[in-house]
């Protein structure tokens, strides 16, 4: 007992004392569901492509692009970007320009000539896939990187499917659509065009395929009757985008009366108007509240000159003059015909109403069902017949590109499991990461001077194919504007604001990593409360 | 805004660290080796804003220092939960002084390394806002008086909380204390006259006073490190939520410190030799009742015997300060 005059401990620190036991909740580092993400309908991780992006490390962002998705640089061309629609930074200001950035990086790709191996493991068995549109690629380029061999057959004289015969140049210019489909060719995929198939099961055994996957599209496009001379020239949309990429253009003349609302309706009068059209006008039976085309195609096209009549139907057609019924819509929203006529001369009319499937390849073959004019499949993809999937238009789904995509890699994954003999359970989703699990106070205000600059670049990005795009400062710029919804951006917040230096630091910028020491945390909650992007959350102690 | 923030680049320098940031430019506290000053297993409520703020200071103060510093400290909510005898928090060379005359203290640590010609330690002083602005104004002002060369901070919670609550001279109007209950006409604590250290420390004329939030990281360590470049007498004012004393949730500490900024009810600023050089702008300006109602001091003022009258005198003060200090950017209110 040396110890000065009234000292009678030893000094000693306060790190003996144990804080931790008086924690009733603690905060555990979590990942919530980011809502782009979860819109994606091909399943894009894109918070973390974006992530990857920010750093900036385009390759790793591209390549994790590529885990869901083998058409980045279409995408960011014809995607109707629902993580866009999604997007919690619209309620700070505007929401993030994905598709933009996604576009960079597809281009970026097709620059530096960056390509994605085959699984050098094969595994011996053949897939067939029927159809080589988006989800017939994306279904060859999952398969391919599991190690399956795959062969595509498509009827057509190029690959691509209604990404090349339906939507127009100048929103999907040929080489970038050349070369993602080059990418996907180059890994092993066999791709024999102008080859119809018209025996499926036939074909099957043939070819020695142990499963085959059906994405053959929606090609036919419907028609309505329209009591019509001999003289009117009357086509069918998808046919007419279809002849855009034949040796010659279709005619249509001077004046030309598209019939129908859809994004194939807005597709068809823009690309008549580039023909040489003076008039292209829509004519569609509801209001434009009602169309289905999305608002910006509408908008575009009404920017370039196309003229739109509502509530209008066509009731005869007959020697360069249609007659237009008016409607009016009733207490329901259907148009409802008011007996009030009025005459519209037309050179041509284009009907955009909608595409059916030419399913006769499936006839006779057991187990198939078909109901509205689609294939019935499983959640699996499958249809009623053991080994043989679907996906795609010809499936019950929304008909985007996106979709397609979409249905491709998850029938994929499906065929993948039902050969190995087991079944593909996708994991839990995570929780998403609403506007109220953010704390918005830490993101950056986007300023005025940078604003105008990037609304302009991303106008062009969707408008002008020659001209568009971002520039890499402007990408990154854009990228930078993602909010990190419910997954760590390794912002150090945690780390910075915890009383009781509880938060340890594991590896220094890094997304999550770091470490709540227990032994000192009291549970206050800040580090939760002040994180920007709501990757803590609190539990409950158990006692 | 009296230092460069970082725009874009996602979070800029709103938060600690951020990735994207080369590593000097992010704080001191986002460094897996900062000094840690003050460390863990203290006996700090749950959530203290006088913990982090000391800590964030402190450790700003020993980069500044290249950890060559001492501090003395008053009595105080500090002194009690960071050193439970025989334990204690301290990293760093630290006095213990009576209640009202840690300035003095530090004046004394300062002469004994002038002396010495130990010019390259510096001095930190420290107290709370019982120990600062009430019991240790008269040693706080012959240390301006005298120009010593000390950095005196106040981590001001607004009542004396180690006590259990009583009113201080920094303790605002209306709010609730064990001292000012709310009961009467003019529930809570009455509206004096006030007592602005910060301003009283500009009448000395010393280099530097600045007063910051425990809501504003980046602020703190900027203003910590000019005071640093300084040699004299400087005052650095800090304004620590209390979740105890001022009945608020122990995860809203920031955010309670952060709308009293953006209210207009805590202004932020710095001055050099009396003159003020900079003021932090509001963000997003709020309504003083969004302040307010967080905490449990103010709940008279609302629910069922409410006091618009009082709230709207609160909201007027708020205002003074707003135009007094030219707080705003010309942005729209209502956003938190």
């Amino acid at each position: 007992m040396d110890k000065p005059f009234a000292i009678t401990l030893n000094v000693g620190s306060s790190l003996a004392n144990k804080t931790g036991s008086w924690r009733t909740e603690r905060a555990v580092y979590v990942h919530r569901l980011p809502p782009c993400a979860g819109a994606c309908p091909a399943g894009e991780n894109v918070q973390q492509w974006l992530y990857q992006a920010e750093g900036p490390d385009y390759e790793a962002a591209w390549r994790q692009i590529m885990e869901d998705n083998p058409f980045p640089a279409v995408m960011g061309r014809v995607c109707y970007h629902p993580c866009e629609t999604a997007c919690n930074r619209a309620e700070l200001d505007q929401t993030v320009g994905i598709n933009s950035v996604e576009r960079f990086l597809g281009d970026e790709a097709i620059e530096q000539g960056w390509t994605v191996e085959a699984s050098s493991a094969s595994t011996g068995q053949r897939v067939l896939v029927v159809g080589a549109g988006p989800s017939g690629l994306s279904a060859a380029y999952q398969l391919t990187r599991t190690g399956h061999s795959v062969t595509i057959v498509d009827s057509g004289s190029a690959a691509g499917g209604m990404m090349r015969f339906g939507i127009p140049k100048y929103r999907l210019p040929r080489d970038v659509l050349d070369a993602e489909v080059q990418r996907i060719l180059d890994m092993g995929v066999v791709l024999e065009l102008n080859h119809k198939v018209t025996d499926l099961l036939a074909t099957m055994q043939d070819g020695g395929f142990d499963a085959v996957f059906l994405a053959i599209g929606a090609h036919i496009g419907k028609r309505a009757y329209i009591p019509a001379g001999d003289s009117t020239h009357i086509l069918d949309a998808v046919s007419m985008l279809r002849g855009m990429e034949g040796k010659q253009p279709p005619m249509l003349g001077r004046r030309v009366i598209v019939y129908g609302g859809g994004n194939t309706a807005m597709d068809a009068a823009r690309t008549a108007k580039r023909l040489g059209a003076t008039d292209a006008v829509v004519v569609y039976r509801r209001t434009r509240d009602r169309m289905p085309a999305h608002d910006f195609e509408v908008e575009e096209a009404l920017d370039e000159g196309v003229t739109m009549k509502w509530l209008s139907t066509i009731t005869q057609a007959e020697g360069g003059r249609l007659q237009l019924e008016k409607m009016e819509l009733d207490a329901t929203g259907f148009p409802q015909p008011t007996g009030e006529f009025e005459e519209l001369e037309a050179d041509s009319l284009v009907l955009a109403l909608g595409q059916e499937a030419d399913l006769s390849l499936l006839e006779g073959i057991p187990g198939i069902e078909i109901e509205d004019h689609v294939v019935t499949v499983g959640p699996n993809m499958m249809t009623g017949h053991a080994g043989i999937f679907a996906g795609g238009d010809m499936v019950p789904a929304e008909r985007t590109v996106t979709v397609g995509i979409g249905h491709g890699r998850k029938a994929a994954l499906h065929i993948d499991a039902w050969l190995r003999g087991a079944q593909y359970t996708p994991l839990p989703k995570h929780e998403l990461a609403t506007f109220d699990k953010l704390n918005p106070w830490y993101y950056s205000d986007a300023p005025p001077t940078v604003r105008p600059q990037l609304d302009a670049a991303r106008r062009r990005s969707t408008f002008d194919e020659v001209i568009g795009g971002l520039d890499e400062s402007n990408a990154l710029f854009e990228a930078r504007r993602c909010l990190s919804c419910g997954n760590c951006f390794a912002c150090d917040n945690c780390y910075g604001v915890c009383p009781d230096n509880a938060v340890v630091k594991l590896e220094p910028g890094v997304a999550y990593g770091y470490a709540i020491d227990l032994d000192y945390c009291k549970g206050c909650g800040m580090c939760v409360a002040e994180c920007p992007c709501g990757a803590l959350e609190m539990v409950p102690e158990t006692i | 805004m009296p230092f460069q923030p970082i725009k874009f680049y996602q979070a800029g320098s709103f938060v600690a660290g951020n990735r994207l940031l080369d590593p000097e430019q992010r704080s001191v506290q986002s460094d897996a080796d900062r000094s840690n000053t003050l460390t863990s297993g203290h006996r700090a409520c749950q959530g203290c804003g006088e913990a982090l703020g000391a800590r964030y200071a402190l450790d700003a103060a020993m980069r500044a220092t290249k950890n060559r510093l001492i501090a003395a400290n008053a009595t105080g909510c500090l002194e009690v939960f960071f050193t439970p005898y025989p334990e204690s928090s301290w990293q760093l060379p630290w006095m213990h002084s009576l209640f009202g005359n840690a300035p003095a203290v530090a004046t004394g640590i300062a002469a004994a390394l002038r002396v010495k010609g130990r010019h390259d330690i510096r001095v930190v002083g420290q107290a709370g806002d019982g120990g600062t602005v009430d019991i240790g104004l008269g040693c706080l002002s012959g240390m301006f008086e005298r120009n010593d060369d000390v950095l005196f901070t106040c981590y001001d919670n607004e009542a004396y909380m180690n006590t259990g609550v009583q009113r201080s001279g920094a303790t605002p109007p209306a709010a609730r204390t064990a001292t000012t209950e709310a009961v009467g006409p003019e529930p809570g604590n009455r509206f004096g006259q006030g007592k602005n250290v910060p301003m009283i420390a500009m009448a000395h004329e010393i280099p530097y006073v600045a007063t910051a939030t425990v809501a504003d990281l980046r602020d703190i360590e900027y203003k910590v490190e000019r005071a640093m470049s300084f040699h004299g007498a400087r005052y650095l004012h800090i304004l620590v939520t209390c979740p105890l004393g001022w009945g608020c949730d122990s995860a809203d500490t920031i955010r309670v410190a952060r709308l009293a900024t953006q209210s207009g009810l805590f202004p932020v600023f710095e001055a050099e030799q009396g003159e003020i050089t900079a003021v932090t702008k509001i963000r997003q300006r709020v309504p003083v009742e969004e302040y307010l109602r967080l905490q449990k001091r103010y709940a008279h003022l609302f629910g069922r015997s409410a006091r618009p009258d009082i709230v709207a005198r609160l909201q007027a003060q708020a205002d003074r300060n707003i135009a007094r200090f030219d707080l705003l950017e010309n942005q729209p209110v209502g956003v938190s």
